[in-house]
């Protein structure tokens, strides 16, 4: 007897963001499936894929992560090109120099280095501050106003300063990253505040705070994988691509850090480095995120294999 | 389990003779829906009546036993697509594959590596399952040799991977009481293949060339009697092996029974980490086995974790030992963490202790696994049961200072905790990644 293929009827779908302007810009979201489940609903973009930027060096990166970027790190416009060259499909711009730990740089300063960086490549941008929700609160508006209308990506909002983010976005044409500890309820709570101040809910992406691969990637995997059943039934407040902030929870544990005479049961580092960040992106993308912030750019070469590979079709 | 007392009902004599010791059938029905009855205390149920009510109360997957002793593993008997809606059972089984044309040595070698591929995690050793031997030869004398020297230095069950029926019979009378997995029965070859592992009892592995073919072939195998099957569509390419093992799991879970069976597929990529991919890929949606290529640790390790994150119980979190964790080598100027043995919690202030490329001591009050916030609000870390971790585990011995580092998040219970620990309380930030910049500003200075 033949199979009688299943399949869900979804009444609804993942809104699709737009991140930057034509012809550079970069679209995320829009799937009326599960991950990849061609078989069943329209799958309109692949994920995306943005290399990180710090504009100070970074001190705390493992050696494996900087060589490729011997010579640029101190140059954020230098590293972003490079990153280009690399095939990022957008560029996220961390701006720690903002934290009062360390240069405590003002808007103005961070403005600068975020414009210099986004004439300096075609990609979009996804524009972070330096984490400390004050001074991005800050930051943020100062940076979003002198790249008016360029629609690029900004975060993070939170439940503390998602106000100043969401006007931003709204005033100056840009989309927000709302970002929440863990919780779906919370989740969605803050894209309720957002859409309120009536930034359009198609201008917001998810961060559920995920952790790397054994680091409590299930929680995130779980929360993503709920948030996009709540989606493809009809949830507006939790329609919204998912981003996951992989390099920087990847390049944290220790088996990203460990070298082989440390712990020879593990396996040779740079490669065990690397596949770290590639299952983490891997494990999300089936969870139902559709937007990765990475680090070393062989895990963005081969997740676009990766990705082109789930691209193809699966109907029966 | 499945069926309601009424639909049972249907299928009973309905004559309310009383002798299974119910007063009506009735009343049978609803004992044997609810688990309280069994069917066998009806003397007059039809066979028919039986087959349907068996059938229909199985769960929706079979669950398949492989190897012997220390070697045996289980899989399948899932019963959700999501893990949040309960919890995946039985996690995917690993295969590391070898070839039977590369010579006793050389498998022999990499049997000797696939055995190291034991790794600690949360306290619980993780490893493979399997060495799959596949008749690349096609020659039934290479192939026992191949299997006799994996029998012989493997901590591993076997899998005999063969579609020749004279070879896999040569092969099962060398290892078939270690009860391998035989893989595969095909179209061409499913009536011997099922009587071989019939008669060995062993897991067999069902291959056909689509999903529609797989699921006939497998109603030809029940019809001869056999369901220790696992199910292979056949796909290779990630995209379909996606596909197929989500149709696999829906099917099975509405109780398509042709295809209620763990899935079984190979990782066939030939780019190292394009192979580590896919299989993140397979272990996340569904597999059953997979046969994986290499048995290099930096490739086994990331896919050994997945699996044990996405098949951990939701419902119940993982724990780590209440212990003192050591960051670094710490020395008796090290600062002391208070914090829950919840698995995450732990992880985040240890990682961030990391970052903070500082040393000290972590000691994780047991809080039956739950975050700082959750057991504050439930009593389950107070003044009392940190001073008592702080006794029992003697840490302040360890150390010439008098401090401790709470977690923001309760920082409320620093007054009482001074009294009854006669310590100085360090109320720490309320999020882990805050410590590199808590250690500069407040421990250092």
């Amino acid at each position: 007897m033949a199979v009688n293929i299943a399949k869900e009827k979804w009444t609804s779908k993942v809104s699709e963001m737009v991140i930057g302007t034509e012809p550079n810009a970069v679209k995320v979201g829009g799937e009326a499936t599960l991950p990849f489940l061609h078989f069943e609903g329209e799958i309109p973009n692949r994920p995306a894929m943005a290399l990180e930027v710090n504009d100070m060096e970074p001190t705390d990166w493992p050696e494996t992560v900087t060589k490729p970027f011997k010579g640029v790190l101190s140059d954020p416009v230098a590293w972003a090109k490079k990153n280009v060259e690399y095939g990022a499909d957008l560029i996220a711009l961390n701006l720690v120099s903002a934290d009062p730990e360390n240069k405590d740089a003002s808007g103005e300063e961070c403005a600068e280095t975020a414009k210099a960086v986004a004439e300096a490549v075609d990609v979009p941008l996804i524009i972070l501050g330096c984490g400390v929700e004050e001074k991005d609160s800050e930051i943020i508006p100062a940076v979003g106003e002198a790249l008016s209308g360029q629609n690029h990506l900004l975060g993070l909002a939170t439940e503390n300063n998602y106000k100043r983010l969401a006007a931003t976005a709204m005033v100056h044409g840009h989309n927000v990253i709302a970002s929440s500890p863990l919780d779906i309820n919370l989740a969605k709570q803050l894209n309720i505040l957002i859409t309120e101040m009536n930034l359009g809910a198609d201008k917001i992406a998810i961060d559920p705070l995920v952790g790397a691969l054994g680091y409590g990637l299930e929680y995130a995997y779980s929360i993503m994988e709920r948030s996009r059943l709540g989606a493809l039934m009809g949830d507006k407040m939790l329609s919204q691509p998912i981003i996951s902030f992989v390099g920087p929870e990847a390049w944290k544990a220790k088996e990203s850090k460990s070298p082989i005479d440390e712990n020879p049961a593990w396996g040779e580092l740079e490669k065990r480095a690397i596949l770290w960040e590639v299952s983490t992106a891997v494990a999300f993308a089936q969870g139902g995120s559709s937007l990765f912030v990475l680090r070393h750019p062989e895990s963005v070469k081969q997740l676009k294999t990766h990705f082109e590979k789930l691209m193809v079709s699966n109907k029966y | 389990m499945g069926l309601t007392g009424l639909e049972i009902f249907k299928q009973l004599p309905k004559t309310n003779c009383k002798e299974c010791g119910f007063p009506t059938c009735l009343a049978f029905a609803m004992a044997l829906a609810s688990g309280k009855a069994n069917l066998d205390s009806c003397p007059y149920v039809s066979d028919q009546a039986r087959e349907a009510l068996e059938s229909a109360s199985a769960p929706p997957m079979a669950t398949v036993t492989i190897g012997t002793g220390e070697q045996e593993f289980t899989i399948g008997g899932e019963t959700v697509a999501f893990r949040h809606d309960k919890r995946f059972e039985n996690m995917t089984g690993i295969a590391i594959s070898v070839a039977d044309t590369d010579g006793t040595d050389a498998i022999k070698e990499k049997v000797n590596e696939v055995n190291k591929l034991l790794f600690d995690r949360v306290g619980m050793i993780q490893n493979v399952n399997l060495v799959a031997v596949n008749n690349k030869s096609g020659d039934a004398e290479k192939f026992v040799e191949a299997v006799k020297a994996v029998k012989e230095s493997s901590k591993f069950a076997i899998a005999l991977i063969t579609e020749d029926p004279a070879v896999a019979e040569k092969a099962l009378e060398v290892c078939a009481s270690d009860k391998p997995l035989l893989y595969a029965a095909t179209n061409d070859n499913y009536e011997t293949m099922t009587e071989l592992a019939k008669k060995s009892e062993v897991v067999l592995g069902v291959k056909g060339t689509d999903l529609n073919n797989l699921s006939e072939l497998v109603e030809k195998i029940q019809e001869l009697g056999y369901k220790q099957l696992v199910i292979d569509t056949g796909a290779r390419e990630l995209s379909q092996v996606l596909a197929d093992q989500t149709q696999i799991r829906r099917q099975a879970l509405r109780k398509v029974r042709s295809l209620g069976y763990p899935a079984f597929t190979m990782v066939c990529d030939d780019d190292p980490i394009q192979a580590v991919a896919d299989a993140s890929v397979y272990i996340s949606k569904y597999a059953g086995i997979i046969v994986f290529p290499s048995a290099d640790p930096a490739e086994i390790l990331p896919l050994i974790t997945l699996r044990l994150n996405i098949y951990t119980d939701p419902q119940k979190p993982i724990a780590v030992e209440a212990k003192i964790h050591e960051v670094g080598e710490p020395d008796e100027n090290s600062p002391v963490f208070i914090t829950t043995n919840f698995s995450l919690t732990f992880f985040c202030v240890q990682g961030d202790i990391e970052a903070a490329r500082a040393t000290g001591y972590i000691l994780p009050v047991d809080t039956d696994g739950t975050s700082v916030l959750t057991a504050w609000a439930s009593g389950n870390l107070t003044p009392e049961n940190i001073n008592e971790s702080l006794q029992s585990t003697g840490i302040m011995d360890k150390v010439n200072h008098k401090k401790i580092i709470i977690p923001g998040g309760v920082a409320v219970l620093s007054g009482k905790l001074e009294d009854v620990t006669g310590l100085e309380i360090m109320v720490g930030p309320r999020e882990s990644s805050g410590l590199p910049t808590f250690l500069k500003q407040r421990w250092n200075a």
